[in-house]
Parts: structure tokens; sequence; C-alpha cells
């Protein structure tokens, strides 16, 4: 006869509210097998664990039921505490009365029964649980970070410094992502190149970093600890050892007129180009899409001026796999697209706004360029339409962001105090301009954020409407800006040189591939997905793989940075174990019974099915049987719904337990 | 394709050429239109300014006839279409109104007949290339600004078979007629609607505005889906000429009185004599009747 102990948590009210856990106990300490069965307001505090410990103590527990939130939430929190009390921890289970309960039920009388349903069949669970010891598998201490933007620099950075080899793979010829476009940044007004370029040259001279521009990621196999990433390096056309970085190539490049991206499609590049003068690796790239070269096969110059021979035409992409032991992803964010809906978004874009069709109308982003001492008017704030200097600016705030009507409902966070920050730089480059700015609500929490917005309204003359805009359209060389101000009740209508409006930050296109690629989840709007929103925000569900910087959420420069700090303490703390614990719920082959079908070999998602073969004592081949390499199963259980013989089982979830949990009932 | 047709009061008075073109250009297009048996007024802006109930109840009325006949609904004026969806979305969404509408008609209704404008189906069902392989006249040259006004799109989550804030079915219709729909900012502000009767005076100074925008955009006509936006454009614009400054005459035409001139009707079987502007001027460019 068994002895399971069965405790029952309120969580606060979480559960009680719904649940009578009282009866729970009641009905369930008189279950066969049952030697214990009680209920306290948190089970997962430390007075709730005691209790768990003391009954496995005092009753010679042989098995524990806790009734209480969802395996994922507390499982680890309990199995440690009956492995304290000396008793297996894999012995212990979780009943989730709260997810699959409480939280989804109104009537108590029927949540009350079915929670008693799902603690019996859990009962009858654990009295088949066998005691399972954990697996150990060995750690590579090298770590990769993807996106070399100022989260990927961070985490990659401090890996470094803790003494960890990173491998840095950037999608852009340089890295610097989108900090190294801005001019100025909240709340300090300080210059971004300043603080963000001696942080990029630090990454390209770190012993333990060895950095991929020019590259993406192909295909990524294995598990937390001993992952295998493949990288594709695409051809440069440019041998990097040999490139010097004198940039003759590019001044002698015949083909000038490529738009740069760089710069918002404001300048022209040339079709060999580094994105920006302080890029790293200060080696050109050549754009094989508009080289006269690649096109047409005649031209050829820069090989010809390039002193040390480094054109390379024929350069091939090139697959490189690189171990690592754990995975940052820093892969940044896009802009809500002004311009007419592209093929692959969602979303429909602002007809009203003229999709992009308004010279004047331009994005925050570009603003930014306007405003750049690097930028394409060496930081002199004139429109691109005509180049004349905008003596009335008018920014929107909200523009795709908190529109449900137009698909997305989530805040942008971000664009609140970047436009403060705009209508302040505007003001002290063109003293006699007048910015307005339409908003929804001015949401400016973060240390000196407020205080940063308050300034731009009282001291910088900035005039801030509340209410939306309907509509922007162009009258001569003015683009007309209708709306309204809600708190007055009148519609407003201002001739506006320029307008700027500040667009949604959006996740990559494309990110929901990689996403597939690393077997993370990401939201509707295809953001990554933290493993818990409060308590684990930089770890991603699947072990191993952390997140850091926008492609989370939206985030600002000092969150970015955060988090990309908290992701690399992670892996830091993964690092400083030499072996690392798995889970030892695996699959298991009766090799009696395995009649070396392999099926199970066709339909594991983790390659964890390989053949073994069994001889006799002389070394005759007997047969050969399926094996299940315990370190890199996942525990999915495919095999054993596949397998004709029910030769192959996965532990904790043995068809036996099924059916003993379907008996219960 | 077969509709129950909800021609409305409009058509049947003062956007009497409303009525005659939307027939006719259906019957050129195969659309078949069969009217909704002794249908009543939709309710229009009077029921749902007064009682929200009548609102509900007057439209449901003529959906349960549609019921009966087994068809979808077309309707061509903006705001019977308005109204017939919004009908529909209270009966599925709000029980309470639903109960109360089906005790004042007497009989049950679910909200699920289809109600249908008529620039939704040509659009999206019959498509603008079936029309243009119809074109007979092509309205070479003829420089319009396509107004679709407030309610063809408004509100979004009920009405909308186009882009809410930036609709282009009419744009995209004129163009396969041959016709050159100018670009301009003004194509969902609103006229005035049936501020015409108590406040002329603001109707006549949004006409104004629509009016003069369209000029400045390069249009010599307008083209409506709503009686009332017609009526405001063109019975209007001489007072709103005389309170806000001179605009040259601009004849304003249901876009069904547009595609019957292309598909090769004359002017009499749009009903263009009903236009106060004329639009002598337009028919000079694209040639006489034939």
């Amino acid at each position: 006869m068994s002895r399971i102990g069965v405790f029952i948590c309120h969580c606060g009210e979480n559960i009680s509210r719904t649940v009578d856990v009282e009866r729970v106990a009641q009905v369930t300490a008189r279950l066969p097998g049952v030697a214990i069965a009680l209920d306290y307001k948190y089970m997962c505090s430390d007075p709730g664990q005691n209790l768990l410990k003391k009954a496995v103590a005092e009753h010679k527990l042989d098995g524990v039921v806790v009734a209480a939130c969802s395996p994922r939430m507390h499982e680890k929190t309990f199995r440690n505490a009956a492995r304290a009390a000396g008793l297996n921890p894999f012995l212990c289970e979780m009943a989730n009365i709260r997810e699959h309960c409480s939280w989804v039920h109104e009537d108590r009388e029927e949540a009350t029964a079915k929670a008693i349903d799902i603690v019996k069949f859990t009962v009858s669970r654990v009295k088949k649980d066998r005691a399972l010891a954990p697996i150990t598998v060995p750690i590579t201490k090298r770590a990769l970070v993807i996106g070399g933007g100022i989260a990927g620099i961070q985490a990659a950075l401090d890996i470094a410094d803790a003494g960890h080899q990173v491998v840095l793979v950037e999608r852009e010829p340089s890295i610097g992502g989108h900090m190294a476009q801005l001019s100025e940044t909240f709340p300090t007004l300080d210059c971004s190149q300043c603080i963000m370029t001696p942080k990029m040259v630090d990454v390209a001279n770190h012993p333990n970093i060895k950095l991929y521009t020019w590259s993406e990621i192909e295909e990524v196999s294995g598990y937390i600890g001993n992952f295998q990433v493949t990288v594709r390096r695409k051809a440069r056309s440019v041998d990097e050892d040999k490139c010097t970085g004198c940039g003759v190539c590019m001044a002698k490049c015949p083909q000038k007129k490529i738009d740069n991206a760089f710069d918002r499609n404001l300048g022209t590049r040339p079709a060999i180009y580094v994105p920006f003068p302080q890029a790293v690796p200060n080696t050109p790239v050549i754009d094989r899409d508009n080289c006269t070269r690649f096109k047409t096969g005649k031209c050829g110059v820069c090989e010809k001026v390039c002193g040390p021979g480094a054109i390379d035409y024929g350069q091939q992409d090139q697959l490189i796999v690189e171990p690592v032991g754990a995975i940052v992803v820093a892969s940044g964010f896009d802009l809500y697209n002004i311009g007419p809906k592209p093929a692959d978004s969602p979303y429909e874009g602002y007809g009203e706004f003229g999709y992009g069709a308004i010279p004047d109308v331009i994005d925050g982003l570009t603003f930014e360029r306007l405003a750049s001492a690097s930028g394409p008017t060496g930081g002199k704030i004139l429109r691109p339409s005509d180049g004349k200097e905008p003596k009335q600016v008018v920014f929107i705030q909200c523009v795709g962001s908190r529109a449900r009507e137009k698909g997305i409902s989530y805040c942008s966070k971000i664009c609140c105090m970047y436009t403060a920050k705009h209508t302040m730089l505007y003001k002290h480059k063109i003293h006699d301009g007048q910015a307005y700015v339409f908003f929804m609500d001015a949401r400016t929490p973060g240390k000196n954020y407020d205080e940063f917005w308050r300034r731009a309204v009282e001291e910088e003359e900035a005039v801030y409407i509340r209410g939306m805009v309907s509509r922007l359209y162009q009258k001569g060389d003015k683009v007309v800006v209708m709306g309204s101000d809600v708190l007055v009740g009148v519609q407003v209508e201002i001739e506006a040189d320029l307008v700027v409006l500040a667009t949604a930050v959006q996740a990559r296109t494309g990110a929901d591939l990689l996403a597939q690629k690393l077997g993370i989840s990401y939201d509707r709007y295809n953001f990554y997905s933290e493993a818990h929103a409060k308590l684990k925000p930089v770890e991603c569900a699947t072990a191993g793989i952390y997140l850091a910087g926008a492609c989370q959420g939206p985030k600002d420069i000092p969150d970015t940075v955060s988090q990309a700090s908290a992701a690399a303490a992670k892996v830091m703390t993964l690092f400083a174990k030499d072996q690392l614990e798995r889970e030892p719920i695996v699959a298991r082959v009766n090799e009696r019974n395995c009649a070396g079908c392999l099926a199970c070999k066709k339909v594991c998602p983790y390659g964890a099915v390989e053949e073994k073969e069994i001889r006799d004592r002389n070394g005759n081949l007997i047969k050969t049987v399926a094996y299940v390499n315990p370190g890199v199963c996942g525990g999915c259980g495919t095999c054993q719904a596949t397998c004709p013989s029910k030769s192959v089982e996965l532990d904790g979830y043995t068809d036996e337990q099924i059916m003993a949990m379907i008996e219960a009932l | 394709m077969k509709y129950a047709f909800f021609p409305g009061c409009s058509l049947e008075s003062t956007g009497w050429d409303f009525d005659r073109s939307t027939r006719a250009v259906c019957r050129a297009l195969g659309i078949d239109l069969v009217d909704i048996p002794d249908w009543v007024c939709c309710g229009s802006t009077p029921a749902h300014t007064t009682n929200a109930s009548l609102s509900v109840a007057l439209p449901v009325m003529n959906l349960q006839k549609a019921k009966e006949m087994g068809l979808p609904v077309l309707t061509a004026c903006a705001s019977c279409y308005a109204r017939l969806r919004t009908a529909n979305h209270t009966v599925l969404n709000d029980p309470e109104e639903r109960g109360r509408a089906e005790r004042v008609t007497g009989k049950p209704y679910d909200g699920r007949v289809e109600v249908r404008h008529l620039l939704d189906v040509l659009v999206n069902d019959l498509g603008v290339d079936a029309v243009r392989e119809k074109v007979r006249r092509p309205l070479k040259g003829m420089k319009v600004a396509c107004y679709y006004g407030c309610l063809l799109t408004r509100p979004p989550d009920i009405v909308a078979f186009d882009n809410a804030e930036h609709p282009s079915c009419m744009d995209r219709l004129l163009t396969a007629i041959g016709a050159e729909p100018v670009e301009w900012p003004y194509k969902t502000e609103c006229c005035g609607a049936s501020l015409s009767i108590t406040r002329s005076e603001i109707v006549n100074r949004l006409s104004h505005r629509l009016l003069s925008m369209a000029r400045q955009a390069g249009a010599d006509c307008l083209a409506v889906a709503c009686p009332l936006c017609e009526s405001n454009l063109d019975l209007r614009q001489a007072d709103a000429v005389k309170a806000h400054g001179a605009i040259p005459e601009t004849p304003v035409l249901y876009v069904t009185q547009f595609l019957g001139l292309a598909l090769g009707l004359s002017s009499g079987d749009v009903g263009l004599e009903a236009l106060t502007v004329s639009a002598e001027s337009l028919l000079a460019g694209i040639g006489r009747d034939q």
C-alpha cells in the first residue's frame, strides 16, 4: 500500500475563491493509499514547504501530490522540498487545480468536484512513479549572441569580460543597430554615437569575441549546454584579412546613386560601402544587387584601385558550425512602415497620411538622421522636399501604436520620450521654429523622464495638443494636418513645413522565422515570449536561450542595456557549472520487446533515437533495437505514441500511468 | 447574382435618379434585383436620434422580409446600408434589444441576413475587371473626386468593406471605366448630412469646403454614393457659393450615373435630368448618347 501525501494550496484566494479546498482535502484524505491530505494558504511559501517536509518525515510518505498551480510554475519548488525531506523528487507531482480549474470555472460546486478528480488521478499516477536520478550533461562554455545592436553588444561584452568565448552574429555589414542611427538620447541628450562607438570598438578588439557581420543564423540544433549553430557568412566580396579600410574603393566606385538605408534613404551610397563612417568592422561589402560588375560584368574599378588586393568577386557564402552552450537573442525591432502596405505585413498602413508619398512626412528615425551630426545634412534640420528649414513642425505620436483598428493595440513605449526629445533638438537648432505634438497620453515613467518631458513643454515651448490626427495632405509647399484638440473640444488645422510620425515599434520582419529556427515562442505580434512575465523576464521557455532588447517588446536604451546584462548574467550562471543537470523525463526503450522497426527514429523531433546492436556473448548479432540518447531526448512522448509494440515509454508518463489516471475517474 | 433590393425612402424621392441609375446599371451588369415587398423606412437619422429601439426595429422589419425571400440584401443608399448593418450588429450582440425588436415586429430575427452595399458587390464580387469589359463609352479624361462621406465606411467594425479612413472602391471603379479619379484629402469628411434642414448654414460651409477642395485637387465633378451627400453638394451648391464665394459649377453625380454612362446608357436612363447642376459639360467630353 502506498503512503501518499496530498497538499492542497489556496494560492491566496486564486484557488480557494472557486474551489472548496477544505472539502478537497477531506475527500482525498479517504482515497486508498493516501496517508495524509491537508490544505494551506500558500503551499509555495516557507511554512508551506515545511508542512510538506514535516509530513514526509512523520508519515513516511512514498509519494507527494501538490494540488496547486501549473507544474511550469512551481514543480521544481516542490520537488526540491521533497528532495530536502529525503524523498526522490520525481515522486512528487503537481495536480494543477489553478490554471486547469479555478481560473477557468465559475461554479464552486462543479469546480470543487473537478479539483477532486484532478487530485484523484494525480494520486493514481504518483503511485506508479519511479524514483529517477537526474541526467548530467557537459556544458560548452561558449555563448552565441544574435544581433549586434546595443543589446547584443552589451550582452557580448559582459559575457566576454567574464572570461567566456562569445560568437556575435550580425545581419548587417556593421554592428551598431538602431542606436548608431540616433542623434542624441533621452533623458540626458548625450550624443548616441559618442556613447555607442567606443563599445563597438571594444567588441572588435575583445580577445573573447568572435564577430561575424554580414551573417545570419542558418540552423540551430541541440539543447541547453550543447547547441550546434550553423552561421551563414554571406559573401562580402571583400577579403576581411587583406582590407585595410582605406576607403578608396568606395570613393572610386562609379555607381553612387543607391539609396542609403542607414540614412533612411535621405542620402545615397556607392555599391561597395560601409553603412556609416564609424562602422565596425570598417570593411566594405559589395551590394551585389546594385553593383555594375555583378549586374553586367563590366566595371571592376574597385578591384583595380584596391592596393592590398582585397576585392574578391568570386567569394561564396560560407556555412560555419559553432558549438555553443547558451544563446542570447538580441535581434531588435523594425518601425511600422508608413509607405504602401508591404506584401508580408499584416498591417494596412496609413492611407490618410498619404502612404509615405508626401515627401515632408517622415518617421522618427528619419528625423534622427536629419538631426544627427553624421547624418546626410550634417545635423542641419532641413526638410526632404526642398532642403528648406522647417519653421513649423508637427509631431504625431501613436502612429500605429495603441490603434486596434490598425492592428496593433500595444504601446510602443519609447515614442513619448523621443518625441519630447525631437522637439528639443528642433528648438535647439531652429530657435524661431515652433513644434506641435499631437498626443493621446504622455507616458513618461522612468528616472528623470517626466522632468524631461515637462522641460520640452515648459522651457522649450513645444505645444502639446491632446488629440488625434485624421488626415495629412499636401497643399502647395505645406502639409496640412487635420486634427482635433479633445481638451478644448475643437478641430485643429495646422499648415506644417514638416510632419514627423512616431511610428510603432514592431517585431523584425522575419522574427517568426528566426524563432522557429531557435524553437522559442513568440506572441501574436512576433515579439519573443519570456518564460514568465515577472519572474523570468529574460529567459525563454526553451532552456539555454535568453532574450535581450526590443525583440521581446518595445524598449528604450536603459531597459535594453539592463536586460542585456541580465541575460549575460544568466549565461554566466549557467557557465558557472561544469555539468548540467537535466530532468530525467526521457523515453526508455524496452529492448526485450523492441522489434527494431525504428518508427520512433523517424518521428523523433530531437534526433535522439539511435540504433543499438544487441549481441550474444560470442559477439553474434541477435537484433538491432532503438536506443534513446537521454542527453538529447526532449521528453515529448511522440515515440511512445508511435511505437507499434509499445516498447518505448516516457518516464512519468507511461501507458500504465495514463491508464491508471483514466481509471481513477 | 440575385439580391433582395432595399431602395429606401430617398431613392423614391430626392434621389430617384440614384434609384433609376442603380437599377439600370445592375441590369446591364447582370445583377438581378428583386424589391423587398412592402418595405418600410430604415429609420435613418430621425429614428436613432430619438429612440434606439425604433432604430433597430425598423430595419429588422425589412430584414425579416428579406429572410423570407431567402436572398441577401443589397442597398445603394449609404444611410440605409449603415442602419441595416447596425441593426444586424445590435441583434447579434444585444439580446435585450433583440427581444424588443422581436416583440415589436411580432417575429423572430437572428441578425444573420447578409446586407451588402452596391459598391461592395461591384468591386469585391463582380470585380472591376468585369465592369471594365462592359464599358462602351469610356469616360476619357473625366477628372472625378470620389467622395465617400461618413456613413459608407463608418463605424468600421460594422460597415466597412473598404479601408475606413482611406477608401478606394469608387476610385477603382471609376478608373476601370476610363475616368481619372483625383487624389484629394476630403474623401471621408462630413457634408453636414441632415443638418441640411435644421442648420443649413453649416451644410453650406461644409459643402463649400468639399467642393472647393475637389476643384483645387483638379476635379471637374464629384462622384457620391449617398443621397444626402448628393443633395447637399448639388442642390445646396448655389447657396454654398452665395455664402462662401465663387466656385465653378461642379456637377455632382451618383457613382451609378457615371457607371451607366460608361456602360452606354443614355443620360435619361440614368436620370441626369434630376441634377440641379447640369452634367452637360461632362457629356461633351465623352460623346453624346448613342
